[in-house]
């Protein structure tokens, strides 16, 4: 670990020494977490790309069913980390990692862990709506399907469910038949949110997920995290503090590869403890 | 400053400069394209369609140089203008003076068996009298060509029929009975007795088998003699219902007089020979139009006739439709197969690279290559081997050791399927990253994601490379006739003999027809029309074949159409 981890580390990680026992295993977050239940925690995670570090030794713990904003400069790591909660970093070949990511205790890199189980359990939505080109219907059930769910009865339950979790029921109920490429961008995104929870996962994690949507769809994606978050552990990345501000309970600021400061939003955005974060909040780079 | 037209540009410049020759270049090359594919089109079909039209019937009366008055009755085929100085040397006679050039007239005087050639020609200017008899029939018969004459009598068991009875309708009226025993012969003789044949060698076969097996007993020969020997009564049976058949087809005669060498003269026919009659002098143009399209059935639906001169071409075009089915069949998973490995699957390097440039390369390897290829390796190789191990009953004649169409197909297949794998591989290409992980991403594994999502949303793909693949194989002649195409295969490779498809079996093939028939055959003056008629037809089933493809991809498209944002 070199000097400068150590350094970054210690603005989340060393606390003052009176951190109390029972937190041994999740010291890393400090006493902010305290009354909640972790998730997931991430410890000393590094991630390579070829030869170029993208994350220095990051380690923090994510609240339960909370939303935890990853916010920061463009590159400087936040899908990159996202992307390690489900492991979509494996599809590329040049990455390597160290370090541990659990989740509800259990080490999601161990060798003997099931890669499709575990993006069932942490479902992911893309910065750019990604349906399928098949009906809004065929969408959602896809993942149901995968699990071999067949009887239509439980099908058409379960989709109209996570269409209505989504709140996008009732613009689409009389054209469940129809391509969901028809669908307008800010539906495409809720739909494909509908499509990640119609299989239940526990995790959800959400990258940019309405930067390439106008302001009223956004809007709409924003409440959808507010809903959905008594149910759900979310995870989003965003560029834009002021969508992290409103949605997210927890806030982490990242850059160069580095968790800089992780605390309650409310803190980070009015009394950070940095200088860089800061700097980023009151916009004076980023 | 001012906005218009820099006067020390030269309008040319200016005018280059704007783009407008560009366009003009572009529209002219594109219309000289069309224009070279319609005029194509079009002149195959005008030569090809036109043989089938029942043309007018001429008497000719012509004087030549030397006095001689002589008639002939024909067809007229073709014009051309000859030079003075060239008909004089090839005839060998002086012309009039004032003639500068000569135009002579290519008749079709039929009457085969009489005068020995099909053709002759006559120059306009000897011509002194032109009519249209209406009383000439032009018969059509199994061999010797079209017969042109004036229908005399007809006669049953050797006893002319009474002289009062309309003699065109009574003709008429013996056909339609004629043609009925003769469809009944060829039933019995390609169905029943092919069937008959089937069964005898396959028991044949399963005597060699116990044989070799060294497994003969007493007992199970005498079965196989006993099934042989039923076989034989069936075959008995067949048989006298045959020579029934054939004494009735044979009851009926007609006689003709015909014009041979200028003097008539009367050939007795016998109905057995005649596939139609028709009297195209008298025939008005609704007529005609009906004649036109039987002959077109005819040529779609019959068996070739005289060294394919004469007839239909139904086996070619079978043959040709069938083998193009089983490339596609086979090519179409092979090389997606292949594609989704290079591309989904290896690891991107220097290997693999290597690999696609020899992909790329084979599309390019001459066709006759690859029938080499396939002679050497499927037909020899491992047909032969497959004989070893399989049907050493038959040996040594070999069962799937010699060309046929599944080889035929085979060999088309390794030569098309390059097309297939470069244009998957393009369109897998295509498939934006965010589609596979979403797929991922809601807990699919690679194979489901390539299954579920990314083999439907590339068929689109897939079906341009089968499309290229079509049109390249369905043209094909080279290779084809190495590994399995013939002259004359009547035999389809599907009959109603178990078990039904025979893909050892030779096939005709369209593009072998046109070149047999071009340049293969007895008589090419006859064929020449057939030449563009095969020809034409040729491009019909390769253009309703790749229809049926485009369609299809055009339904997938708009299904997938996603991708393209």
């Amino acid at each position: 670990m070199n000097g400068k981890t150590v350094e970054e580390r210690s603005s989340v990680a060393a606390k003052p020494a009176n951190i109390s026992v029972k937190l041994e295993n999740a010291g890393v977050s400090g006493p902010m977490l305290a009354n909640e239940t972790i998730k997931i925690e991430v410890r000393d995670l590094n991630l390579y790309y070829s030869d170029k570090q993208a994350l220095h030794g990051v380690s923090m713990d994510v609240p339960e069913k909370k939303v935890t904003a990853f916010i920061g400069p463009s590159g400087c790591g936040k899908s990159t980390l996202l992307r390690c909660f489900n492991r979509m970093n494996d599809l590329v070949d040049s990455v390597r990692m160290d370090g541990s990511i659990r989740l509800s205790g259990q080490d999601i890199f161990e060798s003997t862990v099931d890669v499709a189980e575990l993006r069932r359990q942490v479902g992911m939505v893309f910065q750019k709506p990604n349906p399928f080109p098949k009906s809004v219907y065929e969408n959602v059930a896809y993942g149901l399907r995968l699990q071999g769910i067949k009887k239509r009865h439980v099908l058409d339950e379960r989709v109209e469910w996570a269409l209505k979790s989504a709140a996008i029921w009732d613009e689409v109920k009389d054209r469940l038949d129809d391509n969901a490429m028809g669908l307008s961008g800010g539906q495409q995104q809720r739909l494909v949110i509908a499509r990640a929870i119609a299989i239940k996962p526990e995790v959800l994690l959400l990258d940019e997920p309405a930067s390439a949507l106008d302001p009223i769809s956004t809007l709409k994606i924003e409440e959808l995290i507010y809903e959905l978050k008594s149910d759900y552990t979310i995870l989003i990345v965003t560029h834009n503090m002021q969508q992290a501000a409103r949605v997210s309970d927890y806030t982490a600021f990242m850059y160069m590869g580095d968790l800089v400061e992780f605390d309650s939003t409310n803190r980070v955005f009015t009394n950070p403890k940095k200088k860089q974060t800061e700097d980023y909040i009151t916009g004076r780079y980023g | 400053m001012s906005l218009t037209t820099n006067n020390q540009q030269s309008a040319f410049a200016h005018w280059w400069k704007s783009g407008n020759p560009m366009i003009w270049i572009n529209a002219g090359a594109v219309s000289i394209s069309l224009i070279m594919v319609f005029g194509l089109l079009g002149l195959i079909a005008a030569r090809g369609g036109g043989h089938f039209w029942p043309k007018d019937v001429l008497s000719i009366e012509y004087k030549t140089i030397d006095g001689k008055l002589s008639t002939i009755v024909g067809e007229l085929i073709d014009t051309d203008v000859i030079s003075k100085l060239r008909y004089e040397e090839s005839t060998g006679q002086t012309l009039p003076k004032e003639l500068r050039e000569v135009e002579r007239w290519m008749i079709k005087v039929g009457n085969r068996d009489q005068n020995g050639a099909d053709f002759k020609w006559v120059s306009k200017f000897e011509i002194q009298k032109l009519g249209k008899p209406s009383s000439v029939v032009a018969v059509e018969r199994m061999e010797w060509g079209t017969l042109f004459g004036e229908l005399k009598s007809i006669s049953e068991n050797g006893v002319d029929m009474a002289s009062h009875t309309d003699l065109w309708s009574e003709l008429h009226h013996r056909l339609d009975r004629t043609l009925e025993l003769r469809d009944l012969i060829r039933q019995l003789e390609k169905s029943e007795i092919g069937r008959v044949n089937y069964v005898l060698e396959k028991l044949r076969l399963e005597r060699r088998t116990l044989e070799l097996d060294g497994t003969e007993t007493a007992e199970n020969l005498r079965e196989i003699a006993a099934k042989e020997r039923h076989q034989q009564e069936i075959y008995k049976v067949i048989q006298r219902k045959l020579e029934v058949l054939n004494q009735q087809i044979k009851r009926d005669k007609a006689k003709f007089e015909i014009i041979n060498e200028g003097h008539s003269q009367i050939v007795e026919l016998p109905f057995a020979v005649i596939v139609g009659a028709i009297k195209p002098n008298v025939m008005n143009a609704g007529e005609k139009l009906i004649q036109y399209f039987i002959n077109l059935y005819h040529f779609f639906m019959d068996d070739p006739r005289e060294a394919n001169t004469e007839g239909g071409i139904f086996p070619a075009i079978f043959g040709t439709v069938m083998m193009v089915l089983l490339m596609t069949v086979l090519v179409t998973p092979f090389g997606v197969i292949a594609a989704v490995y290079l591309r989904e699957y290896a690891k991107q390097g220097p290997v693999i690279r290597i690999i696609r440039i020899a992909v790329n390369n084979l599309a390019g390897v001459p066709s006759i290559v690859y029938g080499v290829f396939g002679l050497g390796f499927f037909v020899y190789f491992l047909g032969g081997n497959i004989d070893d191990l399989f049907f050493t009953a038959a040996k040594p004649a070999p069962t799937v050791g010699t060309p046929g169409i599944m080889w035929a197909a085979l060999t088309l297949a390794i030569m098309t399927v390059p097309v297939v794998i470069v244009s998957t591989e393009e369109g897998l290409t295509r498939i934006p990253r965010s589609i596979r992980e979403g797929s991922l991403a809601l807990g699919a594994t690679r194979f489901e994601t390539l299954r579920n999502v990314i083999l439907p949303m590339a068929s689109p793909s897939i079906m341009t490379g089968v499309i290229l693949a079509i049109a390249r194989a369905a043209g094909e002649v080279a290779p084809l006739m190495l590994v399995g195409v013939v002259k004359l295969a009547p035999d389809l490779p599907i009959d109603a003999n178990f078990p039904f498809v025979h893909l050892e079996r030779k096939f005709m093939h369209l593009g072998f027809h046109i070149y047999d028939v071009g340049f293969q055959s007895p008589n090419v003056e006859v064929a020449r029309p057939l030449v563009y008629a095969t020809s034409f037809l040729l491009v019909l089933v390769i253009i309703f074949l790749n229809l049926a493809v485009i369609l299809m991809r055009n339904k997938l498209r708009e299904r997938y159409r996603s991708m393209e944002n």
